[in-house]
């Protein structure tokens, strides 16, 4: 296992991407980040001006590069709104896979190892770092300079293995989970889906309303409690 | 090991159970109680910064460390068995609490006939009708034996509901199918959400009767008859796989803790993780446990409560060699027979209108108890029993609720299409949920594996659990019920009709793990006594769902809760004064 105490990886990621200059949008109002196209030419070039360098975990920069890539195919940035790249979904996954849930320490990992049906679900040996490192290898070093067209064929291909579906799921947690751990930059998730964050109180609104959309502006917890949240990931071990 | 000083009573668990029977025990007795648990403290303090999805909804922080410990399965006995790696059809809680910390909150009472299932069945369609694999018994308690301490209950709990049936007295409004109770609900019902507003219409429309869904989650602030005071609900969301940050849901650490803390004779020992129940000629004479840093200790006690999770009672009695281990070739031995897992599923529908789910009560809802028992049931649906459908407004959380769209919207679960479609479907999707009682059998059961171990070394339970055509007709049953709601509601039914596989111990169905210690009228075919007392051992007295020989429709606290107090009446007012079998 790799010292991360001593890692010096980072990602560069544009700065219009985390926070800041986000835009406000409802669910499902089709949303189009402004220099989208022109962060994406430049995240491979570290040099590139208006990029962050985003302390990596677990994750070479090389690495990262290739899930973002892969992130991106999962959750695209489109007509639809943003995605993946703009939530930073590629550090959230670093950050869970550096945590206690990449070591497996919440899983039961005792052998005899042994295959099953599939109602019992992943009975696999490798955790979730192991299983990344060989997911990176087969999408190839140079997945995130591949034609996006070629990108999706490969990830196609992969749609049955265990590495695509925690990709997929960890994408999806990326986009929504609370911006304390990493992903959902500025709540651009939850602006997305017009989900309002863990606001504590609606007894005035859960019987208002009815058939019309109701949005209320986002808060993440670290705002509505005025305190640092101590996220799992974060768990000395 | 280290002995140390005894005990009157030691309580193995510190969750619903066995902090109801310390608090009785405490408050009545003069006896000194210890419970002990394997898990951390608790606070309502220690909720408020919970609210988080990825880690309580999703990482299960509140669950057992499923590294530590788990269960094996396997569908039938000529299977082997494998680990349950990750969490799962059911969700184990730990630490003071327990599962009553993380739970729902839904508080349903059972119908009477299930305290007495094999006599009914046996009287409505003659013995040699039943499936000859079908392991269902009397429990040796009655409805009317234990109205009383639902009542105590609900009152301890400040229960949300409207009576549907008041010493006979049908109400309209609420469920009339009920068994008569003594008293209306302590609180009135949560509000309504749109759904569980356009649910009630529909049902109604229908000639269904529609009730709230009796809730643990307070609909307004309430002072239990221990003076424990406690807010109404703030429909935040955030119930199920977390504590209730402002103590509206009631959990052991809000209502029971408490009154506990007050008593000098009530010691709770939280990292203590019980791993024997020590016994000699036929007496319990104490329990063993490991604390955190390893160290070990014997606590001599006069009397042993068992009360911890379903799997752990089990599992304890199992590594103690306390009782006959059953054995599913013979049907003999009690210890492990009636393994259930009440039914709950959810069938997905479909609105054109936004539903602003995301706020909501975990026992939000509303739901017809029409078709509960065999009420309603004609010789064409092929079901000896079934259960209730419901609408459930508990809180969309963001992660969870995304990607639900209806079958064909897009071709993959990912990229362009898949986002695009579940953008347009997204806070227009909500479920029809089943509660199906799930009926026990010969070939359902639990014993120990002889492979796996925990971190001690000891065995793991080993489940033998599938599903018969049973219960796959009951998910029909309620996807053809759904198939006229749905459309009165204005929404579009999921076309996939319920799956007909075997039993996953990966998709989560609820933590409604059932028997393994059943209790019954005969110690050939129950290993506890209708007073929850050990045939075999009299000072050890073994409470929780896994004393139930078959299920309910509804889930099961609330019954639990009631036959602790049913229990704890037995232990204080006879057991204490002559020790002794109460049976």
């Amino acid at each position: 296992m790799r010292d991360n105490m001593k890692r010096r990886e980072f990602l560069a990621i544009p700065a219009s991407a985390l926070g800041g200059t986000l835009l406000y949008t409802l669910a499902r109002e089709p949303f189009r980040l402004e220099a989208q196209e022109a962060a994406r030419e430049s995240a491979t070039t570290q040099e590139a001006s208006g990029m962050v360098n985003v302390p990596l975990r677990f994750f070479t920069a090389a690495e990262a590069r290739v899930i973002a890539a892969a992130c991106d195919r999962i959750f695209p940035s489109d007509s639809s709104g943003p995605g993946a790249r703009e939530a930073g979904v590629v550090i959230y996954i670093d950050r869970q896979l550096a945590g206690p849930y990449g070591a497996d320490k919440y899983r039961y990992t005792k052998g005899p190892f042994a295959d099953s049906v599939p109602e019992h679900g992943y009975q696999g040996k490798a955790n979730p770092r192991e299983t990344y490192r060989e997911g990176v290898v087969a999408l190839g070093a140079n997945f995130d300079t591949l034609p996006v067209e070629e990108q999706i064929q490969k990830l196609a291909s992969m749609e049955k293995t265990h590495f695509f579906q925690l990709l997929r799921s960890h994408t999806i947690e990326g986009m929504f989970s609370d911006p304390m751990h990493g992903g959902n930059v500025g709540m651009i998730g939850w602006q997305l889906v017009g989900y309002p964050g863990p606001r504590m109180n609606y007894k005035a609104d859960i019987d208002q309303h009815f058939g019309a959309e109701w949005r209320p502006k986002p808060a993440s917890l670290e705002q509505i409690m005025h305190r640092r949240p101590s996220p799992w990931e974060d768990e000395k071990s | 090991m280290t002995n140390l000083k005894p005990v009157d009573v030691a309580i193995v668990g510190g969750g619903w159970t066995g902090l109801a029977m310390a608090k009785e025990l405490v408050t009545r007795t003069s006896v000194n109680v210890v419970a002990l648990e394997r898990g951390a403290p608790r606070t309502t303090a220690d909720y408020a910064m919970d609210m988080d999805e990825l880690d309580y909804n999703i990482r299960l922080r509140m669950m057992q460390n499923i590294a530590e410990e788990t269960i094996t399965h396997r569908h039938s006995l000529q299977d082997a068995a494998v680990p349950v790696r990750q969490y799962g059809s059911f969700h184990p809680g730990t630490g003071v609490g327990g599962a009553g910390e993380h739970w729902t909150g839904m508080c349903f009472r059972f119908l009477p006939e299930i305290f007495r299932l094999r006599t009914h069945l046996t009287e409505k369609h003659g013995a040699e009708r039943l499936p000859a694999d079908l392991a269902v018994q009397d429990w040796g308690v009655t409805y009317d034996q234990l109205e009383p301490h639902y009542w105590y209950a609900e009152q301890m709990m400040g229960v949300s509901g409207k009576a549907g049936n008041l010493r006979g007295k049908l109400i309209d409004g609420g469920n009339i199918f009920e068994a008569p109770r003594s008293h209306e609900y302590p609180t009135p019902p949560l509000k309504h959400s749109y759904a569980s507003s356009l649910f009630e219409e529909a049902a109604r429309k229908l000639g269904y009767h529609p009730y709230p869904t009796p809730a643990a989650n307070l609909s307004e602030s309430y002072t239990n008859p221990d003076g424990v005071s406690r807010p109404g609900c703030s429909y935040c969301g955030y119930c199920s796989r977390f504590g209730c940050m402002i103590g509206a849901k009631s959990q052991p650490s809000n209502t029971l803790l408490p009154v506990l803390r007050k008593h000098k004779s009530f010691e709770l020992r939280t990292g203590s993780w019980v791993r024997r129940i020590v016994h000699e000629n036929g007496r319990a004479t104490g329990v063993q446990y490991t604390t955190a840093n390893g160290e070990e200790f014997f606590q001599p006690a006069e009397t042993v409560v068992l009360a911890s999770f379903t799997l752990n009672n089990s599992r304890l009695l199992q590594l103690s060699k306390i009782g006959t281990p059953y054995d599913p070739a013979t049907g003999k031995g009690t210890l492990g027979r009636n393994l259930t897992h009440q039914i709950e599923g959810g069938i997905k529908i479909y609105f054109d209108k936004p539903l602003n789910a995301f706020m909501g009560a975990g026992s939000l809802g509303r739901r017809i108890s029409d078709h509960d028992g065999d009420n309603g049931l004609t010789a064409s649906d092929g079901l000896l029993r079934y259960g209730m459908l419901s609408l459930n407004g508990n809180g969309d959380l963001p992660i969870g609720a995304f990607g639900a769209i209806p079958p064909g919207a897009a071709k993959a679960n990912w990229g362009a299409e898949w986002k695009a479609a579940s953008l347009q479907w997204r806070d227009r999707v909500s479920q029809l949920n089943m509660y199906g009682e799930h009926m026990s059998y010969r070939h359902n059961y639990i014993d120990l594996d002889p492979t796996y171990t925990d971190k001690f070394g000891d065995p793991l339970l080993r489940f033998t659990l599938d599903w018969t055509e049973h219960e796959h007709k009951q998910r029909d049953f309620a996807y053809n019920l759904a198939s006229k709601i749905a459309p009165a509601m204005g929404a579009k039914l999921d076309t996939r009709r319920p799956s007909h596989g075997k039993y996953n111990v990966i998709n989560y169905q609820s933590t409604h793990i059932q028997g393994g210690v059943i209790m019954g009228t005969s110690p050939d075919t129950s290993a506890l006594n209708p007073f929850l007392q050990h045939w075999d051992v009299p000072n050890l007295f073994v409470i929780g769902a896994s004393s139930f020989p078959q299920t309910g429709s509804g889930n099961p606290t609330l019954t639990v809760l009631a036959l602790t107090y049913w229990s704890a009446d037995a232990l204080i007012d006879k057991y204490m004064k002559h020790p002794g079998r109460l049976a």
